[in-house]
């Protein structure tokens, strides 16, 4: 179906590009034929790296031209397999398109090459009294690939995702031409939401190649609390108390000893407490320091009536460091604790988490396996880690595919999604399938076919297009 | 065991800026914190207590805002709290204030209850002379070690105890008597948190828990030997360090650079 790369296309995409920046062969280095974890791997037939959307639009339209697929990659840190060239062709790389380009301090925005890292971002709006909310745990990814899987991270609680700080994206289309999405505007309703369709889209509509992101004034004063529970039951219903208990947490993260114990041995650094079983990690912020202390105080207050063992402050940075680093460590700490393992990031509604992490705790049992999970208790989005532990290739696949199962079956049963925050990409596309049901695959494939009509760009990721 | 622990109230940012014409800290609207490496300090006393019984008591010298971080330690677990608050110890050097903090531990002592231990942190982030463990040490007549990693009672024995201490490129390890000063390093522990419950069970008692001393209360009243007029130096100029970024590349063979980049963090320690 699609056309393979000869030396022709070579040459001529050594036309637009410099050479340096159109890759093949053993000039590729195996990172780019996968990502950090989905097992999908691929090579492209040929990587280049662009500089500007005049370059990305230049790429495209030869590619339109002549039927390539073309592969968004950003620093291919997802977990799904989206940014992995599973049909061969293009892989274009954003990674060197990584400046700001502007901070607009009237309208709160600033203003980013999409390969700008998520903590470049962060340490560059916190340089300029500014908070660009949106906190993955994977701070090397770049804003490209955060808005591309709307990716969440531990402060949606308080204020949302990536698609809440979206306000413009200029965007390569299949054929090349140019589009310019939203705006500095606060408010728009002006016809269907076009950029709303991109945030999200794992490349399979457009390029982004800049983005206007949203800002809020920086919080001035920010504390966290670790809170043991005797049992992640109880650490768990605490969490619609919290919820609706008016302190307004930034933060509500659940973890368990085990995992944290892992994060231990991989950093090699103690964590402030370790002795109990379930542990809430909260932040609150705020413009002053009364009135975050008046919202922990109750929040303080409240979690201790509901049986946590005590609650202790992080408020320092000093503090905060082994706290937030172990916690920013989790995934790659469980990853290290076993041989292979595979993840499933779904969202159940936040009353629902505890009895999510119950049937994994009996699935683990039933299957023989071990599956250690993290996440955003606020939310409703847990991180659930499937660990092979040397079991034969067989086996694996065989108990993998049953916890999948039944682990997004039960998420569905709860009114829950496939993924929270990861995407879909190659990886999970049979279980968006499954609990989304036909008719809402099909619209997808239809607004596919308004933008791709040639389905060129990242094909087959999300849902499988039809033949 | 009878331990008391020095703590210094210090600004909470990194990025304190110095007044470049009075070469003052600018301390205006900069929240306060405990110095960091107290609490590596503390957390080893608590530690030592929890294992041989005792009490731990924080001390430190300033305005009565200090007492905040006397009340963050015992939050931390601490049993009680000192302040040195006088305006005759205002302006103390390195020196004035070793002694200010020396006269304070032995005024707290009596014929029947010794101080049997001394710790400090390696340094303070607003001052960073590394010297007032080691001269308090001086002035209290006790044996003392810096850079201190690790400390336990010594077996079989109630009065001495056995550290590990890092002398640069060196390790030392040593059995040390009692009463004695230990300095510790940066990062030898993961020091507790503040509790919750504990601030609610003490926050009614703290009048009780925190003591404020005087020149009055100590044995040597004599004001010349504190603050300005105690201080053997005075302080001719401050500024801020210049930045120093070191940066280098290694370019050519990549096996080569990679044998290069190792040794070089090996030399750092860094491996």
């Amino acid at each position: 179906m699609y056309h393979k790369l000869t030396q022709e296309d070579l040459d001529a995409l050594r036309q637009i590009l410099p050479k340096d920046r159109v890759l093949t062969g053993d000039e590729i280095l195996s990172d780019y034929y996968h990502d950090e974890l989905s097992g999908t791997e691929a090579e492209p037939e040929v990587l280049v790296f662009v500089l500007s959307t005049e370059e990305a639009s230049a790429v495209m339209r030869y590619a339109y031209e002549h039927d390539i697929p073309v592969t968004t990659r950003g620093a291919g840190t997802g977990l799904v397999g989206a940014a992995v060239a599973v049909h061969g062709g293009i892989l274009l790389c954003t990674s060197k398109m990584n400046h700001i380009l502007e901070l607009d301090e009237d309208n709160l925005t600033v203003t980013v090459e999409p390969g700008v890292l998520l903590m470049e971002l962060a340490a560059y709006t916190e340089e300029h009294g500014y908070l660009y909310p949106p906190d993955p745990g994977e701070k090397t990814a770049t804003i490209g690939g955060n808005i591309s899987t709307n990716a969440g991270g531990m402060r949606a609680v308080r204020y949302g995702v990536t698609r809440d700080y979206v306000r413009a994206l200029t965007v390569v289309l299949a054929d090349g031409e140019v589009v310019h999405l939203g705006g500095k505007v606060v408010k728009n309703s002006s016809g269907y939401s076009l950029l709303n369709l991109m945030i999200g889209s794992e490349g399979t509509l457009g390029i982004i190649t800049q983005a206007t992101l949203k800002l809020l004034p920086l919080p001035k004063k920010s504390i966290s609390l670790l809170i043991p529970f005797p049992s992640m039951d109880e650490a768990l219903d605490t969490v619609p108390f919290l919820v609706r208990s008016g302190t307004n947490p930034t933060a509500i993260e659940y973890m368990s000893q085990d995992v944290i114990l892992y994060a231990q041995d991989y950093l090699s650094k103690k964590f402030p407490d370790t002795a109990h079983e379930a542990y809430l990690l909260l932040t609150y912020d705020g413009q002053t320091p009364e009135e975050v202390e008046h919202n922990y105080s109750e929040a303080c207050k409240l979690v201790i009536e509901h049986g946590a063992i005590d609650a202790y402050f992080v408020d320092t940075d000093e503090r905060k460091k082994p706290v937030w680093s172990a916690r920013g460590a989790f995934l790659e700490a469980i990853k290290s604790s076993t041989d292979e393992m595979d993840e499933c990031d779904v969202v159940v509604p936040r009353k629902r988490i505890a009895d999510f992490i119950k049937f994994t705790h009996q699935l683990a049992k039933e299957q023989n396996i071990r599956i250690p999970s993290f996440g955003h208790a606020g939310d409703g989005n847990l991180h659930v880690y499937i660990c092979r532990d040397g079991l034969p290739e067989e086996t694996w696949k065989e108990k993998l595919a049953i916890c999948f199962e039944k682990m997004y079956a039960l998420a569905g049963e709860y009114g829950g999604q496939v993924s929270g925050e990861h995407g879909i990409g190659y990886a999970k596309r049979p279980y968006l399938a499954e609990l989304l049901g036909e008719r809402p695959i099909r619209l997808m494939a239809g607004i596919k076919d308004a933008f791709d009509p040639k389905h060129l760009l990242n094909p087959d990721k999300i849902f499988k297009l039809k033949e | 065991m009878n331990i008391v622990v020095c703590i210094k109230q210090v600004p909470a940012s990194s990025n304190v800026k110095v007044d470049p014409v009075t070469g003052v800290l600018i301390r205006d609207g900069i929240e306060s914190k405990m110095n960091p490496y107290d609490l590596f300090a503390l957390e080893e006393a608590l530690s030592l207590r929890a294992k041989v019984g005792g009490s731990v008591k924080v001390i430190t010298m300033g305005p009565n805002a200090a007492k905040a971080v006397l009340t963050e330690a015992i939050y931390m677990g601490a049993d009680e709290g000192i302040l040195i608050s006088d305006r005759r110890f205002g302006g103390a050097d390195v020196l004035a204030t070793s002694y200010t903090l020396s006269s304070a531990i032995r005024s707290l002592e009596t014929e029947d209850r010794k101080v049997d231990l001394v710790l400090c942190g390696k340094q303070t982030t607003d001052g960073d002379t590394a010297q007032v463990g080691a001269e308090m040490a001086e002035y209290l007549d006790l044996p003392q070690y810096s850079n201190v990693r690790s400390l336990k009672l010594k077996d079989g024995t109630n009065d001495a105890l056995e550290i590990v201490s890092l002398l640069g490129t060196d390790i030392l390890t040593a059995d040390i008597q009692l009463p004695c000063v230990l300095c510790t390093d940066a990062e030898i522990n993961t020091p507790r948190l503040p509790s919750y419950l504990r601030k609610c069970a003490v926050d009614p008692k703290l009048d009780e828990l925190i003591t404020v001393l005087t020149l009055d209360d100590f044995i040597d009243h004599d004001p010349t030997h504190y603050g300005l007029k105690g201080s053997a130096t005075s302080v001719e100029r401050i500024f801020p360090p210049d930045k120093n970024e070191e940066h280098s590349f290694l370019t050519g063979d990549p096996r080569e650079s990679t044998r290069t980049l190792v040794e070089s963090l090996k030399t750092r320690k860094l491996l």
